[in-house]
């Protein structure tokens, strides 16, 4: 056949085709199965493992932890720890841990458990040390030994009093694994999740789908959904065009740009503020910002509402300080954003003799939880300039900016940006505010803050196992680091999800996790 | 045509110890180490030195870059630190998965653009000839990556013909027609480029056949002018096109990478710009050795092939 021909005959025979394999691009999702639209492709389904929020949002669902956050807020509740005792001294943890709970693989999850967990993730010599690296395991640093009691008892015994404890454990690094899976797949437990979470896995197709089904036996009452499927899909306009599309029925992390695109009808659009900052790092070791007034300056200088509303498109607000709002009980509502007051910071400027400083600035291109970082220096460089600075960019790919960013500024750079995402208030100040945590010393103080006062107030507040007591100290801090005005305070992110009219019941933790538990999808 | 197989495949041999020495080089020199990717924020000193051992690499980048090669010589190509699972593993299925899609824009930038080409010159300046010329001048301009999202904009989210992206569907996928649904955007985005180009060449290069002699007799001698072209000149312009399709095939591996995201699709171009950006040294080694060495051994193929055609190439 000649190629002209062939032509005429394939393009309609290939149409045809087409045609008669019917319509599976429009067919919906099956009810009672919920697929998500993830980031990205998980690293490992092991939770001591990992460290990224895309895959604690399918461990959440698999695993469960001896506590966990109550809904709705960042405050621990018991999951399958039914109690715990504190010692006065606060160094010992006793939990009593709920009776009848099987792992997905049928074995009993009990005391020598927990034992297991705790010491695959920080003792060296354990058989299965081997399954790790664990980068979080320092979040439990402060244990020393764990011990088994009795069956349904078991005992931590910490180092030194260390408050975060509990929330810690409410952490997906927390999450307990099956010992007899571990055993089964060594290395390959990452890929092989056995939990006592209400859904149990069933398959990890790579680069295509997680598959998690309803655990019938949930302690704490099966979930209505059948089954959850996870989709890693990294570009965001695909993310975007499948949620359009009805390829997925949930969509995590929607661009601020997208948002648009589902105010109408057949979408929901969920928010949750959660326990993230983002902030300018100030070297207050060196060069202008050594001087308060200076730092105070560039706060005020800054329109963080312009931020917030035009280039997040409202995905954010502007922070107060170095703790987020979504920790309520630690927060110090008094505390307010700085202004944007440009006459009160020029004038600060002109006090403190700092006209036409010349700033470099150091930016990344991208990073968890750095929502549109080279946008926002370019709005920041603007209102800088504005005020009378000389502010130079320059910009870093991610892991070279934290290269650059995290041995400290000196010598480097007046200014940096960097967000945390944190699960207790303690971690940012206690890592980016103390003077024993600056960077000589491997903490995260890369501005070279240091004020006495906060040093001590931070200290006390770690120790103390009444929570008022410690929810005082945080108030005292936030109000002097205002004042102080180490960084320059700019946003606290809303994360965001869209899901479609078809999913009830879905609701965005502060903690930033994917509960699924509770979902219904007709 | 053995020997010159086996010289052919010598050569190879410093080409890939050149790439391996080249991607290790820039894997230790970019700034940023695998235990800072994976920390994050949680980079302490104390943490990522803690972890680099753990995962190996504290010792000197030589030492590293032998045991790697040792091991690799040997068929063992590691584990990926970010997948925790064996890189070799990961690269055949990525590859697999490339290999679909590049392979299949291949044949279609292959067939339409010689067909366009060899149409283009045996009507040049016809109406024909300018119609293909703008369309390929349009082809060749519009970045792939764009016309991906303008079809999965057009076909997918308002017309709902086809599948936004992935390569088989979540449910009941699987078998063969699933997956041709699921290549038809992604495969055409990715072939407008290089028919584009191979349609160009190839008019050229038969325009440049056209005007020989042994055309001339062929028509003199009254063999129909459709035999002239599709058989006697197109054969002998192939011995052009033939090193442009081996260039093309480069062309459209690497554009794969773009497309891959744009659409999801599983392959290698986004499983190395993933491992990159997360620093897992032995994925990225591992994949870009794989893909080199997939290369030179096409190339290898098509220079035998044109050879093959062209008696005075072979020595």
């Amino acid at each position: 056949m000649r190629p002209m021909e062939w032509m005429r005959k394939a393009a309609p025979a290939a149409a045809l085709g087409i045609a008669m394999h019917g319509l599976p691009a429009s067919a919906q999702t099956p009810s009672g199965v919920l697929v998500v639209g993830q980031i990205a492709e998980p690293q490992a389904l092991d939770p001591a493992a990992v460290t990224a929020v895309n895959d604690f949002r399918i461990l959440m669902n698999v695993y469960d932890g001896l506590v966990r956050y109550k809904a709705g807020t960042l405050e621990v509740e018991p999951a399958l720890a039914e109690s715990w005792e504190v010692s006065d001294d606060g160094t010992t943890y006793t939990f009593d841990l709920r009776e009848g709970v099987n792992f997905h693989d049928g074995t009993a999850f009990d005391a020598e458990a927990v034992k297991f967990n705790f010491d695959r993730m920080l003792n060296e010599d354990h058989p299965y040390y081997d399954t790790g690296p664990f980068p979080l395991s320092f979040f439990f640093s402060a244990i020393d030994e764990v011990e088994v009691v009795d069956d349904q008892t078991v005992r931590f015994q910490l180092s030194e009093p260390y408050a975060p404890f509990l929330s810690n454990l409410a952490y997906p690094t927390g999450l307990i694994v099956s010992p007899v899976a571990v055993e089964q797949h060594g290395q390959d437990f990452g890929r092989n999740p056995v939990g006592t979470g209400p859904f149990q896995f069933v398959e990890w197709r790579p680069n295509e789908a997680v598959v998690v089904e309803r655990n019938p036996d949930y302690w704490d009452g099966a979930p209505a959904l059948e089954a959850v499927v996870f989709r890693p899909i990294t570009d965001a306009n695909t993310r975007t065009a499948e949620m359009l599309a009805g390829g997925i029925d949930l969509m995590v992390e929607v661009p601020p740009v997208a948002l648009g695109q589902f105010e109408g009808e057949g979408f929901q659009v969920v928010e949750q503020a959660g326990p993230h900052v983002w902030f300018l790092i100030l070297n207050a070791k060196e060069g202008p910002f050594a001087d308060q007034r200076v730092r105070q300056a560039a706060n005020y200088a800054i329109d963080k509402e312009a931020l917030v509303n035009d280039v997040l498109e409202g995905t954010a607000e502007v922070a107060a300080g170095p703790i987020p709002p979504a920790f309520a009980w630690a927060h110090n509502d008094a505390v307010e954003p700085y202004p944007h007051d440009p006459e009160r910071a020029r004038q600060l400027l002109q006090e403190a003799g700092a006209e036409g400083a010349e700033l470099t600035f150091y930016v990344t291109e991208g990073g968890s939880g750095m929502l549109d970082p080279v946008p926002m220096a370019t709005a920041i460089q603007a209102d800088l300039d504005e005020v009378g600075f000389d502010v130079g960019i320059e910009t870093y790919e991610w892991n070279t900016f934290l290269g650059q960013v995290n041995p400290g500024l000196e010598g480097k750079a007046d200014m940096a940006e960097m967000a945390w995402m944190t699960n207790d208030p303690d971690t940012l100040p206690y890592l980016t505010l103390r003077t024993e945590a600056w960077p000589e010393n491997g903490g995260f103080n890369s501005g070279y803050y240091s004020n006495p006062e906060v040093d001590r107030l931070l200290e006390e507040a770690r120790t103390s196992t009444s929570q008022e007591e410690r929810a005082e100290l945080y108030k005292q801090v936030q109000a002097i680091v205002h004042e102080d005005a180490p960084w320059v305070f700019v946003a606290n992110w809303k994360q965001n999800a869209v899901v479609s009219d078809r999913v009830e019941g879905f609701e965005l933790e502060p903690s930033f996790f994917l509960l699924l538990g509770d979902v219904t999808k007709n | 045509m053995g020997a010159y197989i086996v010289k052919r495949l010598i050569s190879a041999i410093p080409v890939l110890l050149g790439i391996t020495v080249i991607v290790f080089a820039i894997m230790a020199l970019i700034p940023g180490d695998p235990a800072t990717a994976i920390l994050g924020s949680y980079a302490t000193p104390e943490n990522v030195e803690r972890l680099n051992r753990d995962l190996g690499l504290d010792r000197p980048a030589w030492q590293r870059y032998f045991v790697w090669l040792a091991n690799m010589l040997q068929g063992e190509f590691g584990r990926s630190f970010r997948l925790n699972r064996p890189v070799i593993d990961e690269v055949l299925e990525r590859f697999n998965a490339t290999l679909i899609l590049a392979g299949t824009s291949f044949v279609l930038c292959t067939i339409f653009g010689i067909l366009a080409g060899t149409v283009s010159a045996a009507r040049q300046y016809g109406w024909a000839d300018k119609a293909i010329t703008f369309a390929v001048l349009l082809g060749i301009s519009i970045p792939s990556f764009f016309l991906g999202m303008m079809m999965i904009l057009i076909f997918a989210v308002n017309l709902q013909w086809l599948p936004v992206s992935g390569m088989y569907a979540i449910y009941g996928g699987g078998d063969l027609p699933d997956l041709l649904w699921h290549l038809i955007m992604p495969a055409t985005a990715l072939a407008v480029v290089a028919t584009g180009v191979v349609a160009r060449l190839s008019r050229s290069a038969m325009l440049e056949v056209l005007r020989q002699d042994f055309i001339r007799t062929a028509r003199a001698k009254g063999v129909p002018e459709r035999r002239v072209i599709w058989r006697h000149a197109l054969k002998a312009a192939m011995v052009s096109i033939i090193p442009v399709l081996g260039i093309q095939a480069g062309f459209v591996l690497s554009g794969a990478v773009y497309i891959e995201i744009v659409f999801q699709w599983p392959g290698i171009g986004r499983m190395l710009v993933d491992a990159i950006l997360t620093r897992d040294i032995l994925l990225v080694q591992g994949g870009v050795v794989f893909v080199a060495a997939c290369y030179v051994l096409f190339n290898i193929v098509v220079d035998v092939a044109q050879a093959l055609l062209d008696p005075r190439i072979k020595t």
